[in-house]
């Protein structure tokens, strides 16, 4: 047995020494390989926050994945195509630089996380996970048919965004840029779970009476959680339609959802580099068993069966004997 | 706009409708006594169209086939409960919801494994195609009245055999104490299975009629699955008749959206942004509808409260 502070910190190690390694031995495509697994880390550390310490599971994340995917699309595809985004009441362009992307895309997933909080957080349990599916269903039709966009066939974007003093280019750049990000969002998470508000949220979800008794908003608190998750989830789509250089309606598919609660399970519900070690896995095995047989679904269906009735708490549960904080 | 239009889309809404309860009624049967979320669901509707296809190929013969795809549809579902589904009723939701997202995926891609990629169709029989003229003049295909005859004759036979049947007694009982119900000698674990094999089968058979207007291919479940999600949430979970009501209710609105939301938007506007707009709100339409009834009553329209 080891402590998860070790485990964390092979992890850390895995995900920088790996590229840098892939670098020396000139392999981008090992590179691109993690790109894409800390992207999808990040969306799974912002699920966390909502299914692992808030305890409500959210089916329905891709909802906030693909609006950061098509709020960078179509922020590149104005400015690409030189047509203006906004021209009444103010003029407003679209744009190519990253950092401001991230911004507008934190905001608007933030906001589509209030909307769909207020309406379905007034539900538990399995109505709850129901519901949000259902949002995420309905943002896939709406952009399905919304044609101005590319309806069914998304948008391509030619030239990856810019960021200021790096070649984005460059997939050790880009690796880089994800994560720097991974590792914010990590620390960020790291002090959030131990501050007030993830305490009294982590205690919301063992006991409703008592957190109310002591005076919380329980409510309110599950709504914060919800909006701080879709923002994170958000921004790693963004990141995501970056690396592809491509956004479609699939970004907002359920089968993303279920995937990204899928990289929880793996590596470990509500442990903070759970869902790290969950997508490193994931898109290794994708990469492995994918390479051999077509139909690798049908070896992750088993895997995850496996996972689900006989080992509990994941990866990180299986190799460190101290419970998860929750547990 | 015409009358005979506006019925035409009515009775495609009805027919809609009626497919969705014959996959809903199952999903909220099974949430309502087992306690379960079963996503695999939609796997069991894709497993029945697929063996009527096979089937109504290789014989020529569609009732032949109905019948397969039921008795398919219902073997899967009790192999799967009995070997997986039964471990799962004391977990939490999560594991649920985990472990039958793995049967999707096991069950997607064996069936692209055993009938590869491609769609297969299958064909209304003979004795079925063609129209039908309704009083009032309204010309409409006769297999999709059968549709609509077949699923209201199959939902008043599942209302008599909850309210009327000693099995019923047991299922209803079921729902609400299965310790009661074990302690009185009633075999829980069978009348579960038994249960899970009879959504199993509705589910499959409304993939066999449905097969027949549809090209039948993987990954055809899951958006019913999601479809018949929102009807038990409007219809309240566990309730048959919430389930019945919630289906023709997000049929009807689903296929009138589409029809009346564009011509109603270009009322205001120029065609082709009316057309746009219309068709992209329609296509929420139904989330809307299911957004207003929580707002309004947070377990459904037949729910109980909590």
């Amino acid at each position: 047995m080891i402590k998860e502070r070790h485990l964390n910190i092979f992890v850390l190690g895995l995900l920088i020494f790996v590229p840098i390694f892939a670098y020396w031995n000139d392999q981008p495509f090992t590179i691109t390989l993690m790109t894409r697994a800390v992207i999808f880390a990040i969306a799974a550390v912002g699920l966390n926050l909502a299914l692992g310490i808030g305890g409500f599971i959210s089916f329905g994340h891709a909802a906030f994945f693909g609006l950061g995917g098509y709020v960078m699309g179509i922020l590149a595809w104005h400015s690409q195509n030189y047509v203006t985004l906004v021209e009444w009441p103010i003029l407003i362009e679209g744009t190519k630089s990253m950092p401001i992307i991230w911004i507008i895309t934190i905001a608007a997933s933030a906001l589509l996380a209030a909307i769909i909080g207020m309406i379905s957080l007034k539900t538990t349990g399995v109505y709850f996970i129901m519901i949000t599916l259902a949002f995420a269903q309905m943002m896939y039709y709406f952009s399905t048919s919304w044609s101005a966009y590319g309806g069914e066939d998304g948008l391509s974007i030619y030239v990856r965004n810019n960021f200021p003093g790096l070649n984005t280019l460059d997939p050790i750049q880009f690796f880089s840029i994800c994560c720097v990000i991974l590792l914010i969002v990590l620390f960020f998470m790291g002090r959030l779970i131990k501050s007030p508000f993830g305490l009294a949220l982590n205690a919301s979800r063992q006991s409703r009476q008592r957190i109310e008794a002591v005076g919380f908003d329980f409510h309110k608190l599950q709504l914060t959680a919800f909006i701080l998750s879709g923002a994170i989830t958000g921004l790693s789509g963004a990141l995501f339609a970056d690396l592809n250089r491509f956004v479609s309606p699939s970004m907002f598919s359920w089968q993303l959802s279920g995937e990204f609660i899928v990289f929880i399970i793996i590596g470990g519900v509500g442990r903070l580099f759970g869902p790290v070690i969950g997508a490193l896995i994931f898109v290794w095995l994708e990469h492995l068993i994918g390479g051999i047989s077509d139909y690798w679904h049908i070896f992750l269906g088993f895997i995850l069966l496996a996972i689900v009735l006989f080992g509990k708490g994941g990866i990180t549960g299986l190799l460190c004997q101290k419970d998860a904080q929750h547990e | 706009m015409s009358f005979v239009l506006i019925a035409e889309q009515i009775l495609n809404g009805l027919q809609f409708g009626i497919m969705l309860f014959l996959m809903s009624a199952g999903l909220t049967l099974i949430f309502g006594v087992m306690g379960l979320i079963n996503l695999a669901h939609g796997s069991l509707y894709m497993i029945g169209a697929f063996v009527a296809a096979a089937v109504a190929s290789a014989t020529g013969s569609f009732i032949l086939a109905l019948v397969a795809a039921l008795s398919a549809a219902a073997l899967a579902g009790a192999i799967v409960e009995i070997t997986i589904i039964r471990k799962l009723y004391n977990r939490n939701h999560l594991d649920q919801v985990l472990a039958t997202f793995a049967l999707i995926l096991i069950f997607s891609e064996g069936t692209r494994w055993v009938f590869g990629s491609f769609p297969l169709y299958l064909d209304a029989p003979s004795y079925l195609q063609g129209a039908v003229t309704l009083p009032g003049g309204i010309q409409y295909p006769l297999y999709r009245i059968t549709l609509i005859f077949f699923g209201l004759i199959i939902g008043l036979g599942l209302g008599l055999l909850i309210t009327k049947t000693r099995l019923g007694v047991q299922i209803r009982a079921g729902e609400n104490d299965r310790e009661m119900v074990s302690a009185l000698g009633v075999n829980i674990s069978k009348l579960y299975t038994f249960i899970f094999a009879l959504g199993a089968a509705l589910a499959g058979l409304a993939g066999a009629l449905v097969g027949a207007i549809q090209s039948v291919e993987v990954g055809m479940g899951e958006p019913v699955l999601i479809l018949a999600f929102v009807v038990i949430v409007i219809g309240g979970i566990g309730s048959v008749k919430g389930a019945l009501i919630g289906s023709i209710l997000v049929g009807l609105t689903d296929t009138l959206g589409g029809i009346f939301l564009p011509k109603f938007f270009s009322f205001f506007m120029d065609l082709a942004t009316a057309t746009n707009v219309g068709s992209s709100i329609a296509s929420m339409s139904i989330y809307i509808l299911m957004s207003i009834v929580l707002v309004w009553r947070p377990t459904g329209l037949f729910g109980q409260k909590v």
